[in-house]
């Protein structure tokens, strides 16, 4: 168990690499209650939304979701979210748990003026996801009055789990296909229960935070803190398409944000992959002719590519030419520039 | 948790088999359950001498990476190759195959190694860890 943004949360149940391959091969069931879920209810909510977020909110159909992150005016990302339209006026914006209480003060301050209204129900969810190619059909049985073929990728739906209400919704942070299953905290040890047994023949075991953040790695997906934050804007992220400047109104930090997408070069988000066992981790410098060109944000071993791998954040022009190395501890390790995502899973359609 | 009561062990929760003169040197089943998977161990070499107390090598793991404290005085006299190819080892069998390096021992005047002396017991490092929850 570990401290985690005041939650206590599992960082592994048996082996984190273990539960990395269950996720890729079969499936991984996640406690991810430490999530925050932040309600925009009203007629004005959509509107709210595209004022306060980069994306276009008001856009989404009902049933479906977004990825996108909410900035300062400097352009600074505060978090990067998942917004779903539970319905024509209910929006369920998804904060990491370290910044829920800033997603959640901003939105509040933002939505002021239009017809809509902003809760913290953090305490009001549990959400367990289940992830990973089995996900669906472990899934399926346990909530036999929802037809999850027609639950697409970023789409969610009101329906039973284990007979519990719930929001289901197929999205995740592992690049596997998978759901995440929003339900009332008294209902969530019922939930967990039914599909830990449900998936046990399937292959499906519980995994914790380690397992999460090297399947998000590989995936090429930023953490909060590590590859975003304050200082950069979601275009060093490489990341700009969350921002929709063409949606209609004003949104906070389109000004910086403008700027940004049309300014030169800028540091970018790059993936290395490390020719050693060692791992490059956050904070590590990266390397050219002995010069620091760059920094990396996050690093672990890849168990599907059974090498190291990292993301970094490269000064303009490096990579271009030379060999990269990363800084371990004094080391020069030689380091592969790589095109994210490492992984990408195989589409089924 | 397992604690074997013939090994000696220290507060940087590492384990000290002595036989004779030679000491064998591993982590215990403790720390690597606190590490988590262990992907990369870095040895010092044979012939190198190690001071009880100071850093020697580094133990990698998925989420962490930290010191490897030798236990004694004295010099190594083998590593274990083993974990370069499979560092998980560690994890899997701390006190015996999961071993990272033997030392030579200096002999006190009864011609018995001479070890430092706040190594601890297996009772006293169960007491350490329970301690430390």
């Amino acid at each position: 168990m570990t401290s985690f943004a005041g939650w206590q949360m599992p960082l592994r149940y048996t082996s984190e690499t273990a539960e990395h391959q269950a996720v890729r091969h079969a499936a991984g069931l996640f406690d991810l209650s430490h999530m925050g879920e932040i309600p925009v209810r009203g007629p004005g909510a959509g509107a709210a939304l595209d004022y306060a977020l980069t994306g276009h909110l008001s856009a989404l159909r009902p049933g479906r979701a977004r990825y996108t992150m909410i900035c300062a005016e400097d352009g600074g990302v505060l978090d990067d979210l998942v917004v779903y339209r539970q319905g024509e006026d209910e929006f369920l914006v998804i904060a990491n748990a370290a910044n829920t209480e800033v997603v959640f003060g901003a939105l509040r301050e933002r939505a002021d003026g239009f017809d809509a209204r902003v809760t913290d129900a953090t305490g009001d969810y549990a959400l367990v996801a289940v992830q990973g190619p089995e996900a669906a059909g472990i899934l399926a049985p346990l909530a036999a009055g929802l037809d999850l073929s027609a639950v697409r990728y970023y789409a969610g739906t009101f329906g039973e789990v284990a007979g519990r209400e719930a929001w289901v919704a197929r999205t995740g942070y592992t690049g596997e296909d998978g759901f995440e299953v929003f339900c009332r905290p008294e209902d969530a040890v019922s939930v967990w229960d039914a599909l830990a047994a449900g998936g046990a023949a399937a292959g499906l075991v519980p995994a914790g935070l380690a397992a999460r953040d090297t399947l998000r790695l590989e995936a090429g997906m930023p953490l909060y803190g590590n590859e975003l934050g304050r200082d950069v804007t979601p275009f060093e992220a490489g990341l700009g398409r969350v921002v929709k400047f063409d949606k209609p109104g004003e949104f906070v930090g389109r000004e910086a944000l403008t700027a940004r997408a049309s300014s030169g070069p800028i540091r970018h988000l790059a993936g290395l992959t490390i020719r050693s066992r060692r791992i490059a981790r956050h904070g590590y410098p990266v390397l050219l002719g002995g010069q620091t060109c760059g920094t990396v944000t996050s690093g672990a071993p890849s168990p599907t590519l059974g090498v190291p791998i990292a993301m970094a954040y490269l000064e303009p022009g490096a990579g271009a030419e030379g060999v990269l190395s990363v800084g371990i501890r004094g080391e020069a390790v030689p380091a592969q520039l790589t095109d994210l995502p490492f992984y990408r899973r195989r589409q089924e359609r | 948790m397992s604690v074997p009561s013939e090994l000696r062990y220290t507060a940087e929760h590492e384990w000290v088999s002595v036989e004779g003169t030679s000491a064998s040197v591993g982590i215990t089943e403790y720390a690597a359950e606190q590490l988590g998977d262990v992907v990369y161990v870095s040895l010092p070499a044979p012939g190198a001498t190690v001071t009880a107390g100071e850093p020697c090598g580094e133990v990698e793991s998925v989420k962490s990476v930290s010191d490897l404290y030798s236990p004694v005085d004295g010099e190594v006299i083998e590593v274990n190759t083993e974990l370069e190819d499979d560092p998980s080892l560690v994890n899997a069998e701390p006190y015996t195959a999961g071993w990272m390096f033997r030392v030579r021992v200096a002999q006190d005047g009864n011609g018995d190694a001479a070890l430092p002396p706040d190594l601890l017991s297996a009772a006293e490092y169960e007491e350490l860890t329970r301690s430390a929850g």
